[in-house]
């Protein structure tokens, strides 16, 4: 059940990406873009990850894609599209992309590939069952990994001036 | 299912490369990096099953930075749209050798 639900999230996911970068206007895009993240979302569930699977859908699906969609209306791109797959670019792009995809899914199905084993799944099980959901990421995050946390709020803080800074009018 | 997670996550990186290679659009260019930063975050939730719970708690720290950038390069984009009426980045070669 859970490998077929996996499956099904895994097209859509496949199939939204090649949406975002094959549509023709931004907004189809970013549209398909919402189904890539919550399909995501979904396989993170899989994952036993279930808080990141709720931020996922909250921040990224729900804020980072509408400050897109805002920009897009802000500089009312909806409807100006430019042919711009095309070309010996576009080929020999093709080609080294469908390369490095063979060359990275042949290391990891055949070769010795990256350890897919570990305690690490029993040690999250024990900790969601101790902790709860949110408590099993919260507990490394407020005690091993504080002070990158703290560093985080003053990079959204940069970030927040950067921003205001960079999109304001000029005032003559 | 890690296995396939690790497959899947190398599909989505190589079609967001491929959206940044081809696309000339600004916009769709930075929404296929947000498809690779996904990519990387789905290969963490995987490895979170091997390693332990310190590669969730990274996923958090990506989507932190994802947010930041996202947030100012939009706002670049806004303050070039303002310059050149376009964001098509072929028009952009002040900086072209």
């Amino acid at each position: 059940m859970m490998d077929i639900l996996f499956y099904v999230f895994s097209a859509v996911a496949i199939g939204g990406a090649l949406g975002v970068v094959l549509a023709k206007s931004p907004v189809g895009s970013l549209l398909f873009m919402v189904t890539t993240l919550a399909s995501l979302a979904g396989t993170f569930v899989l994952l036993e990850a279930h808080f990141l699977a709720a931020i996922q859908v909250i921040v990224y699906a729900g804020a980072i894609m509408v400050l897109f969609l805002f920009v897009i209306m802000l500089l009312n791109l909806g409807h100006d599209y430019v042919q711009d797959l095309r070309g010996g670019a576009f080929g020999v792009a093709s080609f080294a992309v469908i390369g490095l995809m063979a060359g990275l899914l042949s290391r990891q199905l055949s070769g010795p590939g990256t350890p897919t084993s570990g305690e690490g799944g029993a040690a999250i099980d024990a900790a969601i069952a101790e902790h709860g959901v949110v408590g099993a990421i919260a507990e490394p995050l407020y005690t091993t990994y504080v002070v990158p946390f703290e560093i985080t709020g003053i990079l959204l803080l940069v970030a927040i001036v950067g921003a205001i800074v960079l999109a304001k009018r000029k005032v003559d | 299912m890690i296995n396939e997670a690790l497959v899947l996550s190398a599909i989505l990186f190589v079609i967001g490369t491929f959206g940044v290679l081809v696309r000339r659009n600004a916009i769709i260019m930075f929404l296929a990096i947000e498809l690779q930063l996904n990519a990387v975050n789905l290969a963490f939730v995987a490895f979170s099953r091997v390693v332990g719970i310190e590669g969730q708690v990274f996923v958090f720290f990506v989507m932190t930075v994802a947010a930041a950038e996202a947030a100012v390069g939009l706002a670049i984009i806004i303050s070039i749209f303002r310059h050149y009426e376009t964001v098509n980045v072929n028009n952009f070669n002040l900086l072209k050798w």
